[in-house]
Formats: C-alpha cells, sequence, structure tokens
C-alpha cells in the first residue's frame, strides 16, 4: 500500500541560518499511529509544520495522499488535522462557535451532528456555550482537538498532546486516538512521555539534531534493542567476579551485594541455567532475583546519546 | 479563482461576530465622536463661516468626517483583524487551512470593510439629523465608500501583518493616517490654503479621496473626479501588489 505521507530529501534552514532539519526521507503508513520521538529542538515541530504548511520547506518534497503540499495544497491540506504544541486559542469566543468555525475554515458543510459528537467525545459539551478564556489549559487541549477533528480529517498530527495535560485527558485523549485509528485514521504525534508511545505507537521514528536516526516498527525495536537483566540479591558481599563466572557477563552491584547478569531475551539461549549453576558450583548463595527489560526510554536516551 | 468559499465565510463571520461583541466600541464610540465634531466644528465654529464653495458649512464637512472615520476604521479593523490571530498564535490554523492567500484576504478584508461602509452609513445618516443634506451623485457616493473603505482595510491588512508589536499596529493610523485625513481637507477645501500649501497638499493621497467623496455630494470639488477615481484606484493596486508579495515571499508569516 503507497505510503500516506511520503516525505523527500526535506530540510529547513531558518532565515536565522538555524538548521532545523538537515535531509528527512520519511514515510507515514496509511492508518499507523506513529510516535516521533526526540530531544527539545530536534526538529519535530518545524517537520510537522512543513507538512501541515505553516513552514516553508527549504529543499524537498512531501506528498499527502499522493498530492504535492505545495502544488496541490488544498487537496493536501483538506486531509490534514492539527493540534499544535502551544495553547494557542481564541478567547472571546465561545468553544462551539471556535470548533465550528475551523470546519468551515476546512471547506467543510456545516454539520451540527459531528460537531456535537466531537464535543461530547472529549467532554466540552457542557462547555459549548462558554467562553474559551473562561477555560482551564486541560479543557482548553481539548478544544484544540475538537478544532481538529472539526472537520473529519483523515490523518490527524498530535504535537505533544500530553505536555501538562492531568491523567483523565491523558485517558480520554488516548481513547478517541484509538477510536479514530480504528475507523482508519493516520496518526502521527510527538510526545515526551515514552510510555505513551511505547502503548500506543505502531512505529516509531527517533528525530536527533534534525536528522532521523531510526525508523522502526515498536516490535522490532523492542526486540532489536531490548536487553534484559537478571539480578540477584546476594547473601553475602563480594569483592569481585569470581575467576569460575568469569565467562558470563556479569557485573557487581550495591557493593558487591548483587550480581548483574545482561541477556539477551531473543537470543535462542539466554544462558541463565547454566549460570544458575555455575553459581551453586561456585558457592554463592541469593535470597532474591528480579529481571527488568529496557524500556523504550532506555533506547531512546541510549540513541541520542550516540549521535552526539 | 475562489476554491473555498466556505472558509471566506467563516473567516468573514467570526470577523463580523468580533464587531458584534463590541457593538459599543465599534459602533457607538465612532458615531459618538463624530457627532461631537459637529457640535464642535458645525455648529460652534462653522455658525462663524458661512459657506464653502456655495456649501454651507456644516454641510461641506460631512463628507470629510466620514472619510475620517472611514479611513481610521477601516485600517484599525483590519490591522487588528490580522494581527491578533498572528499575536495569540491561532494564525496556525489559518495557514495549515486549504485555502488561498486571496480567500484569506477576501474574509478578513471584506470584513473590516463591510463594518466601516456600515459605520460610515450610519455617520450620514447622523449627520442627516444636523444638517440637511441632499447627496446629488448617489451612485458615485456609495462608489467612493465601497472603494475607501477596501483599499483602506487593504492596507490596514499590510499593517496588521507588518506590524511585531501593539505599539506599531498604532503607529501609522496615529502618525500617517490622521495627520493626513486632517490636512486632507476634512474641515475646508484646500483653496483656501495659501498657494504654495495648496500644491504641498496635493502631495497628500486623502485629498483626492475627500475631493472625490465630496463632489458625489455636491457636485463641486478640489480636483477633477476622474483624477480623484484614478488616484483611488492606484492606492488600491499599490496595496494590493504589496498583499500579494507579502504572501509569496511569506513575509512575517511563514518562515
Amino acid at each position: 500500500m503507497s505510503p500516506v505521507i511520503s516525505i523527500k530529501g526535506l530540510s529547513k534552514t531558518y532565515a536565522s541560518g538555524f538548521q532545523a532539519l538537515k535531509t528527512i526521507d520519511l514515510d507515514i503508513r496509511r492508518g499507523e499511529i506513529f510516535a516521533l520521538l526526540g530531544p527539545n529542538g530536534a526538529g519535530k515541530t518545524t517537520l510537522i509544520s512543513i507538512v501541515c504548511g505553516i513552514v516553508r520547506a527549504s529543499t524537498g518534497t512531501v506528498t499527502v495522499d499522493g498530492h504535492d503540499i505545495v502544488s496541490d495544497y488544498r487537496a493536501a491540506r483538506a486531509l490534514i488535522g492539527l493540534v499544535p504544541q502551544e495553547l494557542t486559542t481564541d478567547a472571546f469566543e465561545s468553544v462551539w462557535d471556535t470548533v465550528s468555525f475551523s470546519r468551515g475554515l476546512f471547506g467543510k458543510p456545516k454539520n451540527p451532528a459531528h460537531i456535537e459528537k466531537v464535543l461530547r467525545d472529549l467532554s466540552l459539551w457542557e462547555k459549548r456555550d462558554s467562553r474559551i478564556m473562561t477555560l482551564s489549559g486541560g479543557m482548553k487541549r481539548r478544544v484544540l482537538i475538537a478544532k481538529a477533528l472539526s472537520h473529519e480529517p483523515r490523518i490527524l498530527f498530535l504535537d505533544e498532546p500530553t505536555a501538562g495535560v492531568d491523567v483523565e485527558l491523558r485517558k480520554d485523549m488516548w481513547e478517541v486516538v484509538r477510536a479514530l485509528r480504528a475507523s482508519g485514521v493516520t496518526i502521527i504525534l510527538t510526545t515526551h512521555y515514552i510510555e505513551e508511545a511505547e502503548q500506543m505507537a505502531d512505529r516509531i521514528g527517533v528525530i536527533n539534531r534534525g536528522e532521523i536516526v531510526l525508523v522502526e516498527d515498536k516490535a522490532t525495536l523492542m526486540q532489536k534493542l531490548g536487553r534484559k537483566q537478571l539480578t540477584l540479591q546476594l547473601n553475602g558481599r563480594l569483592d569481585a567476579v569470581p575467576p569460575p563466572l568469569a565467562g558470563y557477563a556479569l557485573a557487581l552491584a550495591d557493593d558487591g551485594a548483587a550480581l548483574v547478569y545482561d541477556y539477551d531475551s531473543q537470543g535462542e539461549r539466554t544462558g541463565i541455567t547454566g549460570l544458575l549453576q555455575d553459581l551453586a558450583r561456585a558457592g554463592i548463595e541469593f535470597h532474591d532475583l528480579h529481571t527488568t527489560q529496557s524500556s523504550l526510554e532506555d533506547i531512546f536516551v541510549d540513541l541520542v546519546r550516540q549521535a552526539r | 479563482m475562489i476554491g473555498n468559499l466556505r472558509a471566506v465565510r467563516a473567516i468573514y463571520v467570526f470577523e463580523m461576530a468580533r464587531a458584534g461583541r463590541t457593538l459599543l466600541q465599534s459602533l457607538v464610540s465612532p458615531v459618538l465622536s463624530t457627532s461631537l465634531y459637529f457640535v464642535v466644528f458645525g455648529a460652534a465654529i462653522g455658525s462663524r463661516i458661512t459657506e464653502i464653495d456655495g456649501v454651507p458649512y456644516g454641510a461641506f464637512i460631512v463628507p470629510g468626517l466620514i472619510m475620517l472615520l472611514l479611513l481610521t476604521q477601516s485600517v484599525a479593523n483590519a490591522s487588528f483583524g490580522i494581527y491578533f490571530p498572528r499575536f495569540t498564535g491561532t494564525i496556525y490554523e489559518i495557514l495549515s487551512a486549504p485555502v488561498s492567500y486571496g480567500e484569506i484576504v477576501l474574509g478578513y478584508v471584506g470584513a473590516a470593510a463591510t463594518k466601516s461602509i456600515i459605520l460610515g452609513l450610519v455617520v450620514l445618516a447622523t449627520s442627516a439629523l444636523f444638517v440637511p443634506l441632499h447627496v446629488a451623485h448617489p451612485v458615485w457616493m456609495l462608489a467612493f465608500l465601497v472603494l475607501t473603505a477596501v483599499t483602506f482595510s487593504l492596507l490596514g491588512f499590510i499593517i496588521g501583518i507588518w506590524a511585531d508589536g501593539f505599539e506599531k499596529l498604532q503607529l501609522v493610523p496615529l502618525l500617517v493616517i490622521t495627520p493626513l485625513t486632517f490636512l486632507g481637507g476634512t474641515f475646508y477645501s484646500i483653496g483656501v490654503l495659501p498657494p504654495p500649501w495648496q500644491t504641498i497638499a496635493l502631495f497628500n493621497p486623502v485629498v483626492y479621496l475627500i475631493s472625490g467623496f465630496r463632489w458625489s455630494f455636491f457636485g463641486t470639488a478640489d480636483v477633477h473626479i476622474g483624477v480623484s477615481l484614478a488616484m483611488t484606484l492606484l492606492f488600491l493596486g499599490l496595496c494590493l501588489v504589496t498583499v500579494a508579495w507579502m504572501f509569496r515571499t511569506g513575509y512575517r508569516l511563514k518562515a
């Protein structure tokens, strides 16, 4: 299936000379949830802004469902809903008016039933006649999402949607996102909450210093880089890893009160059975053990650190 | 050319609703200030001036006052209309929407011009309460009203994109529009100026607007009606070219 968004050779250098994006090539698959991870200033928002038409690209092309974002901007933009990072809302308009305005702006005929559904899904229905300035920050965030959904986009960009958002809204939002995905909407999100990317995304892209460092299916990524650790709490203390165990990837922790074993959980042989037998043979006793798996966050931090 | 009429309507309705919310400021205050001009210049001082070009002074200043209002209100409305979304950041939505630049201009400038035209007509009706008025060329009067409102709403739009702070937003109306209007013959015929000043006055574009508008009321003017019309259209053309250039280069709108 052809990608829903195809980015080729995209770069952006701002008038100040700052190069926000080097050469970006990226395809977004139809109907997926794609998480774009990256530290502050990595170029996430610039990338989204170019696709949505807010910033001009220096070089390169972007097509949205086959429509070039410059020469065929109407068709391209009509497909896209954008929830920006900043809480940029009108102040004096009512929730209903501002959401209806967005629908009109995107060229869709009036449809009060759809607006009502969007507002109800986002728990905004009770607030429909309130002026936006009277709403809390979380409510304003909901309004921004409602505006983006008002015109029934086929592609939704969520730029840091959960920054500064309470648990309840986050839960509501992910429900909305799941429902959208189920209806075939492609979702591209950037987030700092890596657990969320881990939970929500189908694929993950890591961007750092204006370059896409990695794009991978989340499952593959977790497998490929997913190291596990076995930690053994010892009954006594060790000064060094005993020579009979030198063949294992062992390290001492907790001042010698714990042994940590690194292994690949996907490997054919994890070596755990052998290790435990050799430990018994060496007379090392332990009173507790647990395993941990590296999270996406660890992977991400590693990647970004390597790039430096 | 217009592919997204719904977007034009959305922007237009949004802008008109903004005026509706601030009805007191939008309508009452211009009418009040114009009425004050009437009391001061028309009744108090005007009673000592007999006639200018065969027109009673009270009636003579009506076209000038309407123009003064039209110019300042058009610029203020249109500049604020586009500057505010830039200031709050909500402009992101306009830029990411499937709308052409022409449609954006049509929505914002159309709404601003509509508001000033309504105001102009309201003030015209108010003036009729103070002085006996007879409009010699009503069609031309309306044409000049619309043309001027559109032209200066465009100028306001340009200022709203150019301004990078509220101070600059006030700067042009305060330092350029108001002086040019007062010196452009709002309260007098430039024929009453001493000769060198008459020539200097001809470099003031507002002179042509007021002169043409006054001609549509009384059939007499400082400059020929054709010249007035040509100068107004020229200014409109200049504004259109500037707006087109701003959009093409993304000036202060798109990085």
